[in-house]
């Protein structure tokens, strides 16, 4: 059998499946159907230093080959994530990867000191959701920007850090450029893609916050042309994801320079869908006699 | 314990205009309770999410559900030319369903409204234990349904289990106005409220039950997308801090669709 171990800044993966911040909790509702312990990692929803209510509703559309949604970052503060969430993660044989997140540079902060303290394996800093007024993707949008709160997490953090990169921006490669000198670990992308609905019979939005996050197979070309973007661009790892649906999707991001790939809105359709991932990438390594995953990593030049 | 899950179209025909109702022979069937719903699957992979329906009927020995909807868009419409035979993926059975044990010993009035009719059904089967044939549940099992005409749906089926009061807003059959109106014309009295409608029709529900010290447990309805309470999409303002982020705001599909309305600001 094919080996699928990744590494990611020091951090040993049994095999490159994660999940995508937000559309997996923290494990708990999906582990009725899928085994965590098989899983590279479990990546949580964003969680910010008090609790957050997140927006309005409508919350969600379904829109052609995908979804928006506009949660708002709804979560219930780092005090009750520690005690419970994480409680239930330590359960498993898996990475688990805390996505924080803040309206200012002191809340972000505030939370990593607190995770320091963890027992956690990495942090990843969402700088790119598109669904709050303040923070989250404000701190994305500019390189500068980029550089100057990737340092000043790095310079606390006692655990590797990964960049949560958005797609909303006229070169990604200049983010994922500022946020490796800055200092990160790895890169994580991508995020939502901005976009809107309109109910023509109501002549309204669909979505009470006006515009949501675009995700599903519908976004997955761009994803994949982005991670490759940034493959070329930086040399710290990257975990890619945008619309994985399956293995051989799995294998798509790997090839275009990912290490990671992180399961996302699919899994809403196919609550399976990690644990698939995970046996789809396995059986094309076997099927096509490949020992070792590293070898297709960012095969595709 | 919830699974996506391959089931049978055993039986799908149009009961009114537009609201279809399909039997689907499923595993899901064993675990059913009234109030809760699945999540349904189209074949077309632009239209990816599952789509919440309430389920009507729960028939244990034959392991199936009856779910009855309304078509309001192309997933549903999809659904509307199921036949006999054919494969349909559902994901269950998701929700928390109607507290029945509260109607014990109680005089129980259900309310339904439009295509909140259909999960009234399998609850009045159930507090009336079966139409009589098991002991019952409630005292005494009272339905106060809302149409908008008289294109009624499963109502000669209600009467099968209990005694059916309705409403229309035309006024072509029973009280000429909305479900509270016929539950004051007709002088009801109830311990206990059970409702599922739109919600103009829950609120005033609400409003009805609460200055009268009547418990009501109303099923409410938002735009979903995972169905298992992991993406936050459903969520409706509680008056208390909510188990899951405590933060006023609890999720439908998890933490209800069933409220009691006095946990909730609707």
């Amino acid at each position: 059998m094919a080996n699928t171990k990744i590494n990611i800044a020091g951090v040993e993966f049994k095999n490159p499946v994660v999940t995508a911040s937000g559309t997996f909790g923290s494990g708990m509702e999906y582990s009725e159907f899928v085994d965590l312990n098989r899983l590279g990692g479990v990546v949580t929803k964003g969680v910010a230093n008090i609790p957050w209510p997140g927006n309005p509703t409508p919350r969600v559309a379904e829109v052609y080959g995908g979804m928006l949604n506009a949660i708002g970052l709804q979560n219930p503060g780092i005090d009750v994530f520690i005690e419970r969430d994480l409680e239930f993660l330590k359960r498993f044989d898996t990475n688990v990867i805390v996505n924080v997140c803040g309206k200012s540079v002191s809340d972000y902060l505030e939370v990593v000191e607190r995770l320091n303290d963890t027992d956690i394996d990495m942090m990843e800093i969402n700088i790119s959701c598109p669904n709050v007024k303040e923070g989250a993707i404000a701190f994305g949008q500019k390189a500068d920007s980029v550089f100057d709160i990737t340092n000043q997490i790095r310079s606390i953090a006692k655990k590797p850090v990964i960049m949560k990169l958005s797609p909303n921006v006229t070169d990604i490669t200049e983010m994922a450029r500022a946020a490796e000198a800055a200092g990160a670990d790895a890169i994580s992308l991508i995020n939502t893609i901005t976009g809107m609905k309109i109910d023509i019979n109501k002549r309204s939005f669909v979505l009470a916050n006006k515009t949501g996050g675009m995700s599903g197979p519908a976004i997955k070309p761009i994803a994949v042309r982005m991670v490759y973007q940034c493959a070329q661009a930086v040399k710290i790892p990257i975990i890619g994801m945008g619309g994985i649906a399956n293995g051989e999707d799995a294998i798509e991001f790997l090839m275009a320079g990912a290490t990671a790939v992180a399961a996302g809105a699919m899994n809403f359709v196919n609550p399976y869908l990690t644990q698939e991932l995970v046996d789809g990438i396995e059986a094309f390594l076997d099927k096509n006699k490949i020992e070792d995953i590293k070898d297709i990593i960012g095969c595709v030049k | 314990m919830k699974k996506k899950t391959v089931g049978f179209v055993t039986r799908s025909e149009e009961i009114s205009v537009d609201i279809f109702s399909l039997w689907i022979e499923t595993e899901l069937a064993k675990d059913a309770k009234p109030g809760q719903f699945v999540g349904i699957f189209t074949n077309d992979r632009s239209a990816l999410l599952p789509r919440p329906i309430s389920i009507c009927e729960v028939n244990k020995d034959k392991s199936a559900l009856r779910l009855v909807y309304r078509i309001a868009g192309k997933g549903t419409r999809e659904f509307s030319h199921l036949q006999a035979g054919r494969r349909v993926s559902l994901l269950g059975v998701l929700g928390n369903g109607f507290p029945c044990e509260e109607a014990e010993d109680k005089c129980a009035v259900l309310m339904g409204g439009g295509i909140g009719v259909p999960p009234i059904l399998e609850l009045a089967k159930v507090l009336s234990g079966n139409g009589g044939v098991n002991k019952p549940i409630a005292k005494e099992v009272i339905c106060v349904i809302g149409y908008r005409d008289a294109q009624t749906f499963l109502l000669e089926e209600l009467q099968q289990y209990a005694k059916v009061l309705v409403a229309t807003e035309d006024g072509s059959i029973g009280t000429k106005g909305n479900v509270i109106d016929a539950l004051n014309e007709n002088k009801l009295n109830p311990d206990i409220i059970y409702a599922c409608g739109p919600m103009p029709m829950l609120r005033g529900i609400k409003n009805w039950a609460e200055p009268r010290q009547i418990p009501a447990f109303i099923s409410l309805e938002e735009r979903m997308a995972c169905g298992v309470g992991a993406c936050l999409g459903c969520v409706c303002t509680t008056s208390k801090k909510d188990s899951h982020s405590h933060v006023n705001n609890a999720r439908i599909c998890t933490d209800g669709p069933v409220f009691d309305s006095r946990e909730v600001i609707i």
